[in-house]
């Protein structure tokens, strides 16, 4: 890499926190328990809006997962998530007016959190719709796995973007509060994704999945990014570019072989597909406040209408992580 | 009753290390600790507190700096093997440990074991000819370069510094009567032995000399032990793993049934957090006694292939952690599978007959322009994959590599020509799994059957001809790494069944069969003067070969049976 892109990519960086923040000015501390926080502690970010229904499952699995406190910014819930959060013992929470669109779709204010509260520590940043499965997550917590990169000098981890779906229609079974949203929607494209490279950030670009055969069959490029690197071990100075897709210094988005081994990697499994689905895709699209013009909820909002399921013959049901393994979707690397 | 001695390094967890180190009490040994100099002394004193009830069995040596691959662990060893030398008579064996290490049998077991050999010493201790046991390139140069920088935090200095003595061929002597050997640092060693090392005259001379060794903690033991041992056991009695990148391969409560099946006396690392491993192992179970020899060979297995996994990878798989630039040997795809060009043109039921032959999944054409044609033409196929054309060819190597590591386990079979979406075709000739089958100018047949305009005839014509020739040349090339096997038109026609044989037995491996049916082709009645019409148009359809004009290709008949007359 030559100095001239690698000042470029510096600048850029600079920018993105710079801009974190002023944009965080926009947070307003809810409920700030910070102080409880110990040297080592596993921390998650997290934004959302109207997402009421999701969150005690939430915190019930990554508690269990081994997360040790929880950063949430609310951008304007009007369902009593905000209230719900505020009260939970390990959970710290900002919110926010903002535009959630022109702050990066969150990011910027996740980054300027990461920047003030997350050096030093390892930071799972995820969707209230994703959760987080990582090899022998069945039997070793997170910090199993954090303090063996630790131990390999990883910095960060990658988990491709799993979307789950039910059989039937996604309306078909309502979601019900503090339910595990697997049990509605356990099924998922088991070998459908294409990869390429990206060449300036050094990102691998996964696309595919049910998202990609259903609502962009005539327009392939401009399938969602499936592609994440949700753990980090968090210094002030990274920062994310797009999404949890990658992070700048770029040195980050290796978390893949070139030689023909296999690191270590996840999968989030997105719990997109379920019945509050619909009424959130047109809440999006009315807003405008997502990716592209909305573009992805306009597809699916179309999609939708003709088309409303997602399942098919080929589809496999998720049993656990040894069987994501198997399928080549997430590997243990060298982690026995 | 204490013939077995402990000296235990510590630098972290330390209320796991006071757990460990209360069990080793409890089983009659006792142990000397020593604890980094890196730690705060609050920690060291809180720790060393909460051993004062111990402290006619626990003492602690003095502290040294152990930094990783420095001298100071070989220092601290040997201070803390002295004391427990001077300060514990009957002690015969000194077991060497760390603050993570965990005993899986209880110390009785350890005890009858090594009073059954009294004389033997266990130490890995191997020459660094016969072991591949490197880091960073380095094997017996760690004997003979000078090492001031730390590897792990001054990388860059040290690496440069091998350099630089490597091209001033600057080499140190090795002391005289010593043969470097290496292995595991965790050993365990008689007091005749271990009081010869200490004891040694020269030993001045060797400490000075190993101090400048890289990773001294690794030979320091394992040499000198030759030149006092009567009797080595070169091997560790802690099972102990190590890595790719050389890190010790970490222990977790899921590792519970096989630890407990290795027999092995004491296991390292284990996870500080790992509850039940220490709540199992460090519970005062009375176990009957075993007298097993310890047996890591299933944990060696599971480590070998985690390895395996980092540096090696599944083949053919590409996903979010593995992307080579290039595979090994050759192969694009994980499995063999097999492409026909130019027969669904001239046999009616082509697919239909090979599948049943072979046994295999035999699609149509997957890289048909309008959909992917899926065997039984499904919408979806294996893995979730969609017949769209267009989410095919925006990555249409993936397709291919996507569908071949879904079906592993079946043979995949498909249909492919210049009629096709191209984009693929040189990457089936890069493939080693590729096995490709051609009949050339077979493009011609469904032209030739067509009910179009001649004129759209010839353009087309032209044009399949142009992509097709193109690919042969691209299959031709030295570069090609397929199994490849080209047949014209005519040669085909003429011998159809002997091609059709060689085609089976190359795909199924085997040759004791011979076919009994064949597929029907198609009418090629004027096939000959349909080409002698192109030729009069100035397009002239070279790839099928010298086709005769006049109808030398009557449709094959079916083989009429012998009639046989049966006799009573």
């Amino acid at each position: 890499m030559g100095w001239i892109t690698s000042y470029r990519l510096r600048l850029r960086r600079k920018r993105f926190k710079l801009r974190a923040r002023r944009k965080g000015l926009q947070l307003r501390s809810v409920r700030n328990r910070t102080n409880q926080i110990k040297p080592g502690q596993i921390l998650l970010f997290c934004t959302l809006r109207n997402e009421d229904v999701r969150l005690p499952y939430f915190l019930r699995y990554y508690r269990d997962l081994g997360v040790d406190h929880f950063f949430f910014v609310d951008n304007g819930s009007d369902d009593g998530g905000a209230e719900y959060l505020a009260d939970q013992p390990d959970v710290s929470l900002w919110s926010t007016k903002g535009s959630y669109k022109s702050a990066r779709f969150g990011m910027d204010w996740l980054t300027h959190l990461q920047m003030k509260y997350a050096d030093g520590h390892w930071t799972l940043t995820v969707d209230v719709d994703e959760f987080f499965i990582f090899p022998f997550c069945d039997t070793r917590p997170v910090a199993a796995l954090t303090d063996w990169l630790d131990s390999s000098n990883i910095r960060s981890f990658g988990a491709i973007m799993l979307d789950m779906y039910p059989k039937g229609k996604i309306s078909d079974i309502p979601y019900q509060r503090g339910t595990n949203p697997l049990d509605i929607a356990p099924w998922f494209d088991a070998g459908n994704y294409m990869i390429s490279r990206n060449p300036g950030y050094l990102n691998l670009w996964i696309q595919g999945g049910p998202r990609a055969r259903k609502f962009f069959t005539d327009r392939p490029k401009k399938a969602p990014a499936l592609n994440k690197i949700p753990l980090v071990k968090w210094s002030s100075s990274y920062t994310y570019i797009s999404s949890t897709h990658m992070l700048l210094p770029r040195g980050l988005n290796l978390v893949y072989d070139t030689a023909g081994g296999e690191k270590a990697s996840g999968v989030l499994l997105h719990m997109k597909f379920l019945d509050t689905f619909g009424a959130k895709a047109k809440e999006e699209m009315a807003r405008g406040e997502h990716y592209a013009q909305s573009a992805e909820y306009q597809a699916y909002v179309d999609g939708l209408k003709d088309s409303p399921e997602l399942w098919c013959k080929w589809s496999e049901k998720y049993i656990n992580w040894r069987q994501l393994e198997i399928l080549g979707i997430m590997s243990k690397g060298n982690w026995a | 009753m204490s013939t077995v001695g402990v000296v235990i390094l510590v630098h972290t967890a330390f209320d796991r290390a006071e757990q460990v180190i209360r069990h080793w009490v409890q089983g009659g040994c006792p142990v000397v600790v020593h604890v980094d100099t890196n730690v705060p002394d609050e920690t060291f004193n809180a720790f060393e507190a909460a051993l004062e009830d111990q402290k006619l069995m626990v003492r602690f040596s003095k502290r040294h700096r152990c930094e990783w691959g420095t001298w100071g662990m070989v220092a601290a060893t040997q201070d803390a093997a002295e004391m427990l030398l001077t300060r514990f008579p009957d002690v015969r064996h000194v077991y060497l440990a760390s603050g993570a290490c965990l005993p899986l049998r209880p110390i009785e077991e350890l005890r009858s074991y090594l009073d059954g050999r009294p004389r033997i010493d266990f130490i890995e201790s191997a020459t660094t000819a016969d072991v591949p046991w490197t880091v960073g390139g380095l094997d017996h140069e760690r004997f003979t370069l000078r090492f001031p920088f730390a590897w792990k935090k001054q990388r860059r200095l040290f690496d440069y510094y091998v350099r630089l003595q490597r091209t001033v061929r600057y080499r140190r002597k090795i002391p005289d009567g010593l043969v470097p050997h290496m292995g595991s640092q965790w050993w365990c060693l008689t007091r005749q032995t271990l009081s010869a090392i200490l004891q040694d005259p020269d030993r001045r001379t060797y400490d000075a000399y190993f101090k400048r060794v890289w990773i001294p903690d690794e030979s320091y033991f394992q040499t000198l032990v030759r030149l006092y041992s009567q009797n080595i056991e070169s091997r560790s009695l802690t099972l102990s793993k190590f890595d790719f990148q050389g890190k010790p391969h970490i222990f977790y409560d899921d590792h519970l049934q096989l630890l407990r099946r290795s027999d092995c006396f004491v296991a390292r690392k284990v996870w500080p957090r790992a509850e039940r491993l220490y709540a199992t192992f460090l519970s005062k179970d009375p176990a009957t006694l075993k007298a097993a020899e310890p047996n890591p060979g299933k944990i060696d297995r599971i480590f070998a292939k985690a390895v395996d996994r980092r540096t090696l990878g599944r083949p053919g798989l590409y996903m979010q952690s593995r992307w080579p630039w290039q595979e090994r040997d050759n192969a694009v795809t994980a499995y063999p599978f097999s492409v026909f060009e130019g027969f669904t043109e001239l046999f009616e039921n082509f697919e239909y007959w090979l599948a049943k032959e072979t046994a295999a999944r035999v699609h149509g054409h997957l890289f048909h322009p309008d959909r992917v044609m899926f065997d039984g033409r499904q919408e979806y196929f294996q893995g979730a994959m969609s017949d769209n054309a267009t989410l095919r060819d925006y990555r249409p190597q993936m397709f291919l590599t996507n569908l071949i590591w879904n079906t592993r386990g079946e043979r995949q079979a498909f249909q492919f020509g210049p009629a096709d979406a191209q984009k693929i075709a040189p990457i089936l000739g890069r493939d080693r799994n590729a096995q490709i089958f051609v009949i050339s100018g077979a493009w011609a047949v469904p032209l030739f059957l067509s009910n179009r305009n001649f004129a759209d005839i010839r353009v087309e014509a032209a044009r399949l001809q142009r992509i097709e020739n193109t690919h042969l040349q691209d299959l031709r090339s030295p570069m090609t790494k397929a199994q490849v096997r080209i047949w014209t038109m005519a040669d085909f026609v003429d011998s159809p069944m002997e091609v059709l044989q060689t085609v089976v037995d190359q795909m199924t491996g085997t040759s004791v069969r011979r076919l009994t049916e064949a597929p029907r082709m198609v009418d090629l009645q004027g096939f000959g003067q349909f080409l002698q019409n192109l030729k009069n148009q100035g397009m002239h359809p070279y790839l099928m070969g010298d086709f005769p004009l006049e109808n030398a290709m009557p449709a094959p008949k079916l083989k009429v049976r012998k009639p046989y007359l049966v006799r009573k």
